[in-house]
């Protein structure tokens, strides 16, 4: 029998959650500008490899971060390029490149398995950590996972509170409108794409680096980013919703380790596919949630209201059908 | 076709194999290993003798299978990513009907009643993504790969729970069935006469049923335009779940295929990829039913050749991989090239066109 600790519980889920925050907040920036990026669950993987082979060769865990982070970029540009530029189908060309990129990984990465690397080291926030359970559920971990929480209030800030986010979403919206205003709307959804994919592959190193230090085959991220493309449909294309959603999914994977305690006859990995119906699901009712009869039910009631509201949330219009020129 | 198309399709494809094999030659160099030997032994495990030969013909007919099940719902614009968990169920049906006849006195009847179990487990799983896409409202992308979870953990939950193996439950499976119960070999030959035959005609069946029927026609006519063939009279909901049936029962017989006739047994890898890789084979074979079975083969042959990478060389055979994704990545960057000429002239010519039509509905 394992016993639950709740902060001891709650500060694992923050702390798991982390690539997969990053991760969901990345793809959201890429498709708030109109561009899917389908790749993430094979760009997570490379982003992981590369993060670790830098680290371990040069021993600097920057080095590490900031490869994972281009393998992302360069990834994202590839399905930018190909989808705007060549005119190519956006899921066909991520679709390829995720399991490309997984291949690669392991391909690459065969050289760098089951070996002891460099490891992001715990770093507790003086002072914050003290706190009673908050303290040990927010603040005594180790950097990505403060920049994690940090880099949720800016996307939200930089999204929907200043003049560049106004411009990407009108992106992902209307291009043309963008066009009219004397910006290249292709260029603009290259850089978000780009932009977002950074934190898909900044996402793989802190899995190779931090979350699940080191690299083999199975990583042991293997899903997330399919789990993290879900999560942004689940958030409704905003990213505290997102992030939330990302925050959810660590909660039953931690979750499964107990259940495991308290069911020992079922096997580990049952529990693992658990978030998957369970997003089918939420699929499911934020259909329900956009149409009329579901709307007018729900208005008399105060709380189905409310649910309601909550899986409301549209895909921005113009999302995987990429500006032409005239 | 004309014979300046001919050359210039050669022409795309000769470039095609040169950059990728480029690309592969430097990710070779990259890991630190002899690009030429690499090739050598991936031709050698894959060509160079009939039992090599015979494994790629036993990867080359679920590939196909699959590829056949994808040409309709790519026909009517589907992205059925589900054909993985497709296969899946019709592995773990096909598992469950030889597990009911195991005793049986007649296991051809049985074998066959597993075959027909394996198309309704994969054609069921492909209806319930196709109703949460046409009744739900979810895109079948995301139903078809939570589906794929979901069908992986009931097919673990199967072999370590219901249907484990006397004494201890592991991930190398169910327990193996009686030979009865195995798929037809030809001795010496190592090649299943049912496997091939039924390939044959699922591709039969596949470019009859698109090229001739009111059926393939349809899908087609809602594939290109959705609001066009609803406004004429079809509904694009029921399609769409045609195409699934199709789909899935395809698949599903691939699943069947796995367990009669590979492993003899249900296992958590049945699947071994190849409802993934289908769809990288049709795209290669741009969408095309007659080229899909050649690409499928090529296919095959690098997955079973580049099994020897880590026993000769120790690199990780996932090689295969890399380069199959180059491949489609290639072509589809060269036919982009090629056809951003025409791209451009048919954005210019549909102005002149709309024009025309314009002024017409206006009078």
């Amino acid at each position: 029998m394992v016993e639950l600790n709740l902060s001891i519980l709650l500060a694992g889920v923050v702390a798991g959650a982390t690539p997969v925050v990053l991760a969901a907040l990345g793809e959201t920036i890429t498709e708030k500008a109109g561009i899917i990026n389908l790749s993430l669950d094979g760009t997570i993987l490379l982003g992981a490899m590369a993060a670790f082979a830098l680290s371990y060769e040069t021993g600097s865990l920057l080095a590490g971060f900031m490869g994972g982070a281009a393998v992302g970029a360069v990834v994202a540009g590839i399905v930018a390029v190909f989808s705007i530029y060549l005119g190519q189908n956006q899921v066909a060309v991520g679709f390829v490149l995720t399991l490309m990129t997984r291949d690669l990984a392991y391909f690459l990465g065969n050289a760098y398995a089951r070996l002891q690397g460099p490891q992001v080291p715990p770093q507790p926030i003086p002072l914050l950590s003290k706190i009673p359970f908050l303290g040990e559920v927010f603040f005594s971990h180790n950097i990505p996972v403060y920049f994690s929480l940090l880099f949720i209030a800016f996307c939200w800030w930089y999204i929907y509170r200043t003049p560049l986010g106004l411009q990407l979403r009108a992106v992902g919206e209307h291009p043309r409108a963008v066009y009219a205003r004397g910006i290249d709307p292709r260029k603009l959804q290259v850089l978000y794409a780009v932009c977002g994919g950074c934190f898909v592959g900044l996402a793989g190193a802190v899995f190779s680096l931090s979350a699940k230090p080191g690299w083999g085959r199975p990583q042991g991220a293997e899903g997330t980013g399919w789990i993290a493309l879900a999560l942004v449909i689940f958030g409704g294309w905003h990213p505290v919703k997102a992030a939330l959603g990302a925050y959810l999914f660590a909660f039953l994977q931690v979750m499964g380790i107990y259940f495991q305690g308290w069911f020992p006859s079922v096997p580990a990995q049952v529990f693992q596919v658990a978030p998957f119906p369970l997003m089918i699901f939420t699929l499911v009712l934020m259909h329900l949630a956009q149409k009329e009869s579901v709307l007018s039910w729900a208005e008399e009631k105060a709380w189905m209201k409310s649910i309601v509201h909550m899986f409301s949330g549209a895909a921005p219009a113009a999302l995987g059908k990429p500006y032409r020129s005239e | 076709m004309k014979s300046s198309n001919i050359i210039k399709k050669i022409r795309e494809i000769l470039l095609t194999l040169l950059a990728v094999f480029a690309f592969t030659t430097v990710i070779l160099l990259l890991a630190g290993a002899p690009p030429l030997k690499a090739y050598y032994h991936i031709f050698k495990g894959s060509l160079g003798s009939w039992i090599k030969l015979s494994y790629v013909i036993k990867a080359w007919i679920p590939l196909t299978l699959c590829a056949c099940g994808l040409l309709y719902t790519f026909r009517i614009n589907l992205w059925n990513i589900g054909v993985e968990g497709q296969m899946m169920m019709g592995a773990v049906v096909t598992t469950a009907v030889l597990r009911l006849g195991i005793d049986t006195q007649v296991p051809n009847l049985v074998l066959w009643l597993s075959f027909i179990g394996g198309i309704v487990g994969g054609a069921a799983w492909a209806l319930l993504a196709g109703y949460l896409k046409t009744r739900g409202g979810v895109n079948e992308i995301f139903a078809g790969l939570g589906l794929n979870f979901v069908a992986q953990g009931i097919i673990l939950w199967l072999i370590f729970g219901l249907w484990k193996r006397p004494g201890v439950a592991s991930m190398s499976g169910t327990e193996i069935f009686p030979p009865e119960l195995w798929l037809f070999y030809a001795p010496g030959l190592r090649i299943s006469p049912a496997g091939l035959a039924i390939v044959i005609i699922a591709v039969i069946i596949t470019a009859a049923m698109l090229r001739y029927t009111r059926i393939g026609l349809n899908l087609k006519a809602i594939g290109a335009n959705r609001d066009a063939a609803y406004l004429f009279g079809l509904r694009p909901g029921k399609y769409m779940l045609i195409a699934m049936i199709f789909a899935g029962g395809f698949a599903g017989i691939a699943g069947s295929m796995q367990v009669t006739g590979v492993y003899h047994r249900l296992l958590p890898a049945i699947s071994s990829n190849y409802g993934y890789l289908a769809l990288l084979v049709v795209m290669l074979a741009n969408y095309n039913v007659w080229l899909a079975p050649a690409v499928a083969f090529f296919f095959a042959c690098l997955n079973v050749g580049s099994i020897q990478l880590p026993m000769k060389l120790q690199l990780d055979s996932s090689l295969s991989g890399v380069i199959q994704g180059a491949l489609v990545l290639a072509i589809l960057a060269i036919h982009a090239w090629r056809t951003r000429v025409k791209f451009r002239a048919a954005e210019e010519a549909p102005t002149k066109m709309q024009q025309a039509n314009g002024s017409r509905v206006e009078s």
